[in-house]
C-alpha cells in the first residue's frame, strides 16, 4: 500500500497528514525552531534587550571574546566538573537501586520509585530553599550533625566557601537527578529476557557473570539514553546556582547556564549570551555523539 | 527466595537496609520543609535543630498570606476582589499548568497520529527535526524567546510561558511512539467503512492512545509547574508570578526567615506532589515510553 499509492490517495494523505500536524507545527516552528534560528543568528550580532533597534552584524566577535573571557572559561570548567562528577554517579547509583528493587512486590517497588522521584516533583525552588537552610552557617543541620559527630570543630559556611560550594551544589543536583534513571532502569531490567539468564545459570554462570554478560548488553540502550539525559540535565544546572550562590563565591560555582542568564539579563548582552548558548549546544551534541559511539562499540 | 533470585540472603538484607536508609535521606528535605513551615521563629533560629516541632504554629502561613495582595483577576479595567498574593500565584500556576497540559495533549495526539500513520511527503525530515530539537538544551532558546514574546506583546504574561511549553516536541515524539503501536488495519478498516479522517481520529485512534495521552498530560502538568527558568525570565510583575517564582522572590527579600520560606515551599510543593501520587502509574509509563528508541 505504501509503495503503490495512487496519485489521488497520495494527495489525500498529504493534505490530511499536514492538517493533523498543523496545530502542533505552529507551536513547534513558532516557539522552538524560530527562536533556535534566532539564537544562532543573533550570536553573530551585538543584539541587546531592545527588540526595536537594529542588530549590527559583527561576525565572530562574540565568539572571539568568549575565548578570552576568564569568567566564561571558569564557568565552562565548572560545568564540565559538574558533568564529569554527576553523570557517572547518577548512572551507577540508579543502576544499583534499580537492580535492588526491580524484583520486589509491586507495592514496595512503586514506593521506592516514588521516593527517589520525589525531589524532582517537589520542584527546584522548594528543594533549593530547604537545602539552603540545611547548609546554613548558623542554623543548618549539616554543621550541627558534623560537629556532633566530631568531624568538624567549627561551623563551616558551606555555600560561602569556594572549597565546598561546588561540591554542595553537586550533592543537591544528584538527589534531583536519579529519579528518572531509576524508573528507566527498573523497566529495562524487568524486560531482560529471563530465559537467557536462566540458561546462563544452568551453564554455571554466577550472578556477576550473568549480569555483565547477559543483562548489561540488553540494558545498554537504556544506559545510553540515561547518559545523554543526565548530561543534558547537568549542563543545564541553573536554579540551584541562581538561588544559592549566584555563581559565587569568587566564581567558584559559576556555570555556563548561569553566566548566559547573567549576561542576558544583568548585562543585557543578548548576542553574547546567545553565542554561549550555541557553544553549549555544540558541547552537548558532541558529548552525546561520543557517548553514542562508545556505547555502539561496546 | 528461588534460586534464580540468586544473591545470598545476607546481601539481600544488606541492600534492603541501605535502600531504607537512602529512602529516608531522600524523604528528609520534604519532611524538613513541612515541619519547618510549622515551627516557631525561635525553633527555626536555634542552632540545635528540633527534629519534631515542640510547638506547632500557623504563624508562617499567616505571614505568607498577609505579605502581598493581588486582585483575583484583572480583565481590562475590571478588577476582582483583593486576595493574598500567594493564592494568586497558586491560581496562576494551576492555570498555566492546565493550559499547557490541554494544548500539548491535543496538538501532540494529532501530530503523533499523523507521523505514525500518514504517508505524507516530508514525514521523515520532519521527524528528524523533532528528534534533533529534543536533544538540544531547552534553555538555549529562552533568550531569543524573550524578544519574540515582547514583540508579540506577551512579555510578563502567563501565555509567554505556556506557548513554548506546548511547542516543545517531546509530546509529539511520545504520541508517535504510542500511535505506532496501534495496528494500521484498524485505521484502514474504519476508512473503508466510510468514516472521514476526523472521525477516524476521534473514534478509533484517540480511545486507543488514551493511556499515552494520560501519561503525556501528567508529564506536562508536572514539568510546566516546575519549569522555574522559563517562568523566571518571562514573568516580572508581582501579580503575574507563579508559586515557585513567588517563593524565590520572597526568599531573595526575606532570606533569613526560613519558617516563612518553608511555608511558601510547602504551598508550592504539596499540590504537585499530591497530583503526582495520584497519577504516578501514568507518569512512570510516560517516562519509559519516551525513552524507547530515544
Amino acid at each position: 500500500m505504501t509503495k503503490t499509492m495512487s496519485p489521488r490517495l497520495r494527495r489525500h494523505e498529504n493534505i490530511s497528514g499536514y492538517l493533523f500536524l498543523l496545530p502542533s507545527l505552529v507551536f513547534f516552528l513558532g516557539f522552538v525552531v524560530y527562536p533556535m534560528a534566532m539564537c544562532i543568528w543573533t550570536s553573530f550580532t551585538d543584539a541587546n534587550m531592545n527588540s526595536n533597534t537594529k542588530d549590527t552584524f559583527i561576525g565572530l566577535a562574540n565568539y572571539v571574546e568568549l575565548w578570552h573571557d576568564p569568567v566564561f572559561l571558569k564557568a565552562l570548567w565548572n560545568t564540565i566538573i559538574i558533568v564529569v562528577v554527576s553523570v557517572p554517579v547518577v548512572c551507577i547509583f540508579s543502576l544499583w537501586v534499580a537492580s535492588a528493587i526491580y524484583r520486589m512486590k509491586e507495592g514496595t517497588l512503586s514506593f521506592f520509585r516514588v521516593v527517589f522521584y520525589l525531589p524532582v516533583v517537589t520542584g527546584s525552588v522548594a528543594v533549593t530553599v530547604v537545602w539552603k537552610w540545611m547548609y546554613n552557617n548558623y542554623y543548618g543541620i549539616f554543621n550541627y550533625l558534623l560537629k556532633g559527630a566530631g568531624v568538624i570543630d567549627k561551623n563551616i559556611n558551606w555555600l560561602g566557601d569556594p572549597k565546598y560550594a561546588l561540591g554542595c551544589i553537586i550533592l543537591i543536583l544528584l538527589t534531583t537527578s536519579v529519579g528518572q534513571p531509576i524508573v528507566l532502569y527498573v523497566s529495562a531490567l524487568s524486560n531482560v529476557d529471563s530465559s537467557l539468564v536462566e540458561a546462563a545459570e544452568v551453564d554455571g554462570a554466577n550472578n556477576t557473570q550473568a549480569f555483565w554478560r547477559i543483562k548489561w548488553p540488553q540494558i545498554m540502550p537504556t544506559t545510553l539514553y540515561i547518559l545523554i539525559i543526565t548530561t543534558i540535565n547537568s549542563f543545564q544546572c541553573f536554579a540551584l546556582i541562581q538561588l544559592l550562590t549566584s555563581g559565587g563565591p569568587n566564581y567558584a560555582t559559576e556555570t555556563v547556564m548561569y553566566y548566559i542568564y547573567y549576561t542576558a539579563f544583568k548585562l543585557y548582552r543578548f548576542g553574547y549570551g546567545n553565542a554561549m548558548g550555541v557553544i553549549l549546544a555544540i558541547f552537548i551534541a558532541a558529548l552525546s555523539a561520543v557517548q553514542f559511539r562508545l556505547a555502539k562499540e561496546d | 527466595m528461588s534460586k534464580r533470585n540468586g544473591s545470598s540472603r545476607g546481601y539481600q538484607i544488606f541492600s534492603l537496609v541501605v535502600l531504607i536508609v537512602l529512602a529516608l535521606l531522600f524523604l528528609f528535605p520534604l519532611y524538613w520543609i513541612v515541619t519547618g513551615a510549622l515551627k516557631t521563629p525561635a525553633a527555626i533560629n536555634s542552632p540545635t535543630p528540633q527534629w519534631w516541632p515542640e510547638e506547632f504554629t500557623l504563624r508562617n502561613f499567616q505571614v505568607l498570606f498577609s505579605k502581598r495582595s493581588a486582585p483575583l483577576f484583572q480583565i481590562g479595567s475590571l478588577t476582582g476582589p483583593t486576595i493574598p498574593g500567594a493564592i494568586r500565584w497558586l491560581i496562576n500556576t494551576v492555570f498555566m499548568a492546565v493550559m499547557a497540559m490541554l494544548l500539548t495533549c491535543a496538538t501532540a495526539a494529532m501530530a503523533g497520529y499523523a507521523l505514525a500513520k500518514k504517508r505524507f511527503t516530508g514525514r521523515v525530515i520532519l521527524f528528524s527535526l523533532i528528534v534533533a530539537a529534543m536533544a538540544l538544551p531547552k534553555q538555549v532558546i529562552l533568550i531569543p524567546l524573550i524578544r519574540e514574546m515582547s514583540s508579540l506583546g506577551l512579555y510578563d504574561n502567563i501565555w509567554a510561558v505556556i506557548l513554548p511549553t506546548v511547542g516543545w516536541p517531546f509530546g509529539v515524539f511520545l504520541m508517535k511512539q504510542f500511535a505506532e503501536g496501534i495496528p494500521t488495519e484498524m485505521v484502514e478498516a474504519c476508512r473503508i467503512d466510510g468514516a472521514n479522517e476526523w472521525r477516524t481520529f476521534t473514534d478509533v485512534m484517540f480511545p486507543m492512545i488514551k493511556p499515552g495521552v494520560g501519561a503525556l498530560a501528567i508529564f506536562t502538568f508536572i514539568n510546566s509547574w516546575n519549569d522555574y527558568f522559563m517562568q523566571l525570565i518571562m514573568l516580572t510583575s508581582s501579580s503575574n508570578l507563579t508559586i515557585s517564582l513567588g517563593i524565590a522572590t520572597m526568599q531573595a527579600e526575606n532570606s533569613t526567615d526560613y519558617g516563612l520560606i518553608m511555608a511558601g515551599a510547602s504551598l508550592a510543593a504539596i499540590p504537585i506532589i499530591v497530583v503526582f501520587l495520584i497519577f504516578q502509574k501514568y507518569f512512570t509509563k510516560g517516562i519509559t515510553m519516551g525513552a524507547v528508541k530515544g
